[in-house]
This record gives C-alpha cells, sequence and structure tokens, in this order.
C-alpha cells in the first residue's frame, strides 16, 4: 500500500473518516506517521479552544482577584488554588465521573461525558486559572505612573481599563503566558489516558503512539514521531506569540523591546 | 475490623461506614497513599542529584560535556512529559533486559526482535518469571522511580544552571583573587550561594512533582488512582458485603482534597525554607531581613 493511499485512508482517522479498522500487523514507518498526526487534530482543537476560552476568563479572574471587595476576591482565589493546587489528572477523572453521575440526572449532560467537549471544560477551567494567576501577577507591576497618567487624562472604569490596564497587563504577561500555552497543549495529551474514552478509537497524538507501542512492543519509533509533531507545534506557538508580542511592544524602540524568554515547560 | 461488622446489611450508616472504610481493600488503599509518598521521597534527592550532575555538566569547559548536559535539558522541553514517562518505562525494561541477555546468554543466535516481538533468553528476564509477587511490584516501582528521576532531573537541571549563572560574578572574581582553583570556587563560593537563587524555580518543581505523581497509574503501579478507580465502581451484593453504587466520583474529590492539602502544606514550609536560605545573602530579600532585624 503507498503512502498516499494510506494518507486517504488514516489522515482523518481520529474524526472517524476512513478507514475504520486500525492497521493491526506489519507496521510502516507511514503509518506511525499518518496516524500519529491525525491524532494531533485533537491536541490542536483541544489546545486552541481551551487558551482562547480561557483568556477570558483568566482576565476576568486577575480582575476579580485584584478587586477590594471580598466577595470577588475571595471566589477568585479559590478557584485559582483550586485548579492550580491539583493534579490536571485528577481533575480529568473528577469531572468524567462528576458528568457521569450527573448524566443519570439529567440527559442534558450526555455531551459531556465525551471527551470533546468535557475534557475541553476541564482544560478551559485549568488553563483560565493558571493564566489568571499569571495576569494577575501582571496587574499587580503595572507601573503606577501609568495609572496615574490615565487619571491625569480624565479616563476611569472601563475606557481606563481597556486602553491603559488591559494593554499593559498583557505586555507584561506575555512571556509567561506563551510558557503557559505550550504547558496547555502537551497538557492536552493526558485527556484520553484519564477516563474519558476514545470511542471508537479516535483518540488524540498520544493515544495512537501508545497504541503503536503497545502492538510492536518498541517504543523508539512511535515516541519520537510524537516528539517532533509537538516540538513542531510548540515552535509554532512560539512563532505565533513572539509575532503578537512584537505587536504588542510595538511602541518601544526596538532595542528596548523584550524578547520572548522560554522557560522549560513542566507537567501540572 | 470493628467487632460489629460481620453482617453488614443490617447496620445503620454511620457504622456501615466505620466497617466500609477499613475493610481490607481500604486499608491497601490508604497504604498505597504510602506509595505516593515514598515516591515523592525517593524521587525529589535523586533528580536534584541528576540535576545537579546536569548543571555541572552544561557548564562544564569541555565541550562535548557541555553539549550532552545542555541536550539533556533541551531534550526534555518541547514533549508533552507524559510521553517520556510512557517512553522510558518501555525503553528501560527493555534496555535492562538486553544488557543481561549478552552478559548471560552468550551462545544465544537469535535476534531479539522478531516482528513485533522483544525475545531475551530465560534467565535474561526481569524479573525472572518464578520471582514472587512482591518482586515485579517492585521492579515496576523502580522503574517508575528512574523515569520520574530522569524526567525531573532534566528540569531540576534547568533551574540549577539558571542558579549557578544567577549567583553575581564578582562573587566569583573575589574568590579567584583570593587564588582559589577553579574547583575550590565551584564548591566553596557557588554552590552554597546558588541555592537561594534556585528556590522558587525548585520550589515550584516541587509542586510540579506532587501534581505528577498520579502518572504512576500510567506506569502500571497500583497506586491511588488506580484504587479509587477499583473501590469506587459499582459493588453488587453477589461479590462484596458492602454494596454500593457509583462512587467514584467521592473517591476522586477524596483525592482531590488530598492534594489540594499536599500544595498547601507544601507552601508553607517553603516559605519558611526560602526565610532561612535568604538570611544573610546579597539579595534585596536579605538585605531587607537584616533591615528589620536592625
Amino acid at each position: 500500500m503507498s503512502c498516499w493511499q494510506t494518507i486517504q485512508d488514516y489522515g482523518l482517522r481520529s474524526l472517524g473518516i476512513g478507514e475504520r479498522l486500525l492497521p493491526r500487523s506489519d507496521f510502516t514507518l507511514c503509518e506511525h506517521f499518518v496516524l500519529i498526526g491525525s491524532g494531533m487534530i485533537w491536541n490542536v482543537y483541544f489546545g486552541i479552544m481551551a487558551l482562547v476560552t480561557g483568556f477570558f476568563l483568566a482576565t476576568a479572574l486577575a480582575v476579580a482577584r485584584m478587586s477590594p471587595r471580598a466577595a470577588l476576591r475571595k471566589p477568585a482565589e479559590w478557584f485559582i488554588f483550586l485548579f492550580r493546587g491539583s493534579p490536571l489528572f485528577i481533575q480529568f477523572f473528577f469531572a468524567y465521573f462528576l458528568f457521569l453521575n450527573l448524566k443519570s440526572v439529567h440527559p442534558f449532560f450526555d455531551p459531556f461525558t465525551a471527551a470533546w467537549l468535557g475534557a475541553l471544560i476541564v482544560l478551559f477551567f485549568n488553563t483560565a486559572a493558571y493564566s489568571g494567576e499569571i495576569f494577575y501577577g501582571a496587574l499587580r507591576s503595572i507601573p503606577k505612573g501609568d495609572v496615574e497618567a490615565a487619571d491625569a487624562y480624565g479616563m476611569s472604569g472601563w475606557p481606563r481599563f481597556r486602553r491603559i490596564i488591559w494593554p499593559t497587563m498583557l505586555r507584561l504577561a506575555w512571556p509567561a503566558y506563551t510558557n503557559e500555552a505550550i504547558f496547555l497543549f502537551h497538557a492536552t495529551t493526558l485527556v484520553f489516558f484519564s477516563g474519558f474514552p476514545a470511542w471508537q478509537q479516535k483518540g488524540d497524538a498520544l493515544y495512537y503512539a501508545s497504541y503503536f507501542a503497545d502492538k510492536t512492543f518498541n517504543p523508539f519509533i512511535p515516541y519520537p514521531i510524537l516528539a517532533f509533531y509537538f516540538i513542531l507545534f510548540t515552535l509554532a506557538i512560539i512563532g505565533v506569540f513572539g509575532l503578537v508580542n512584537s505587536r504588542l511592544n510595538r511602541h518601544l524602540p526596538k532595542e528596548q523591546r523584550r524578547r520572548l524568554r522560554l522557560r522549560p515547560n513542566l507537567i501540572r | 475490623m470493628f467487632s460489629f461488622c460481620e453482617d453488614p446489611s443490617t447496620l445503620e450508616t454511620a457504622r456501615w461506614f466505620a466497617c466500609y472504610l477499613t475493610n481490607g481493600v481500604h486499608l491497601q488503599f490508604y497504604q498505597s497513599f504510602l506509595k505516593v509518598l515514598l515516591l515523592l521521597a525517593i524521587t525529589a534527592p535523586v533528580a536534584l542529584a541528576f540535576g545537579f550532575l546536569g548543571a555541572m555538566a552544561a557548564r562544564s569547559r569541555l565541550l562535548p560535556l557541555s553539549l550532552l548536559g545542555k541536550s539533556y535539558i533541551a531534550v526534555v522541553r518541547g514533549v508533552p512529559d507524559i510521553a517520556f514517562f510512557l517512553f522510558f518505562v518501555i525503553a528501560l525494561d527493555q534496555a535492562f533486559e538486553y544488557v543481561r541477555h549478552r552478559v548471560l546468554c552468550p551462545d544465544w543466535t537469535d535476534p531479539i526482535r522478531q516482528g513485533s516481538d522483544f525475545i531475551v533468553c530465560a534467565q535474561a528476564k526481569l524479573p525472572l518469571g518464578t520471582a514472587p509477587q512482591w518482586v515485579h511490584e517492585t521492579y515496576a516501582f523502580v522503574i517508575a522511580v528512574i523515569t520520574f528521576s530522569i524526567v525531573f532531573g532534566a528540569f531540576a537541571a534547568n533551574v540549577l544552571y539558571g542558579g549557578m549563572r544567577a549567583v553575581p560574578r564578582a562573587q566569583l572574581e573575589t574568590a579567584e583573587a583570593y587564588g582559589m582553583s577553579p574547583r575550590q570556587t565551584f564548591w566553596r563560593v557557588l554552590v552554597p550561594q546558588m541555592w537561594v537563587f534556585a528556590l522558587p524555580g525548585l520550589s515550584n518543581l516541587w509542586m510540579v512533582l506532587i501534581k505528577a505523581t498520579p502518572l504512576l497509574f500510567l506506569l502500571g503501579i497500583q497506586d491511588i488512582v488506580y484504587w479509587a478507580r477499583e473501590l469506587g465502581g459499582t459493588k453488587t451484593p453477589n461479590f462484596t458485603a458492602y454494596p454500593h453504587g457509583d462512587w467514584r466520583m467521592w473517591y476522586f474529590l477524596a483525592l482531590l482534597i488530598f492534594y489540594l492539602a499536599m500544595t498547601k502544606v507544601s507552601e508553607t514550609l517553603l516559605e519558611r525554607l526560602m526565610k532561612r536560605l535568604t538570611h544573610g545573602q546579597a539579595t534585596t530579600g536579605g538585605e531587607a531581613q537584616r533591615r528589620a532585624a536592625a
């Protein structure tokens, strides 16, 4: 079977399009690449969706945490502690079984037990908590002069936040937020190993990589391929976030712009 | 456990739970918490040692050694760590068996990889096929510890490398001016001072290590996640004296609370440690302490 044929059969296998049966024996390198690449669709889906939705909640959380009113501040603090203080793996398990219980109460919760929604919600809350903490740190280190200047111009409330505080917050938080995006992208591999079932073997990249490793008992081919894909996508994230970073800092003279400094990414 | 536990179906709620939570399988569940703590206790120092070696290698003046250290640090970046866990468990196992195969059965001629099979002679199997169950469990645990140490060693190496570079240059130059050799400078000046710079990173790493412990489950260890799934599942009266519905949610809630408590305790302890280490250091924190005391 030619490689082109394999791409047609398995290129969208993770979405359930194409050949139903996974290859069972005589695995070719091409099959490895195509199937693991097909699984990356899910990693990208989870990563992008959680990041985009989580961004808004994170901003809200950071602002709530800065609030002088305890009724707003305390819930935000607890939310961040809850999601940053416990392993994502356990959160996935807990959420899955919670949704299972809710499902037996009301059919409305049916889709929540599937990974595409249930796991996405956990990732959304999780990344919101981590980025919320980053944004909170940035909000606290906004130069006093910026806010005073805004006051002097007669800005207050929403315009002040929208025009002065928020952009400065993003500018300060951006390097750390880039790391968070990479973390989150890597954390998406946990989804199908933590309760959420890969229905009809529609799994993510790691799911297929471990499928190959189990079948061939040879970890030296599938996992390096997985690593290759992830390094590629990590570089893409760094590239995109670097562009946003230079856009955020476009008012500064070139040599003063803060370069993105990346720290190693860790498990949650 | 208690004398009234003989016929659980007749008990009222409080006593039923007292019996249920102290039956045999639950005691095993509680023991698995010790397993997690044991893993933390072994992995943390070993990973720190790996990290120290890695950082020393990375700042070595010998190019191959420094490349080795830097690539050790760099390889763990950019790839999801869970992939490393899944990879190392098989790879380490096969590496050990391969070496033993070479040593113990030199006259074996068949190839080791036959298609999808990995075949070594019977004496080289790890653990031996005849070994008792506890040997198998310990072996799996040791592999898990090594895997954790390799992965977290790389993180620690990165943090310590940063810490070593953060020590003010003037301190090292002073040591050199006093005629210390590079080795003396390293051990007497650099190492004692680097901890305060490395500690924020290391404490972060400790938190991450705590939160990585549930991954033991993926390495085939009967850890807390395994038992929570086992015990929480629906139990029918045919198989157990304590039938109940699907309680996995509550078991995982208990694990969630366990981890939150671990985080809280560590945060408090690390805060204190930081205070002690800052004492007398040439940093803003140390200066603030000195002013407060004076």
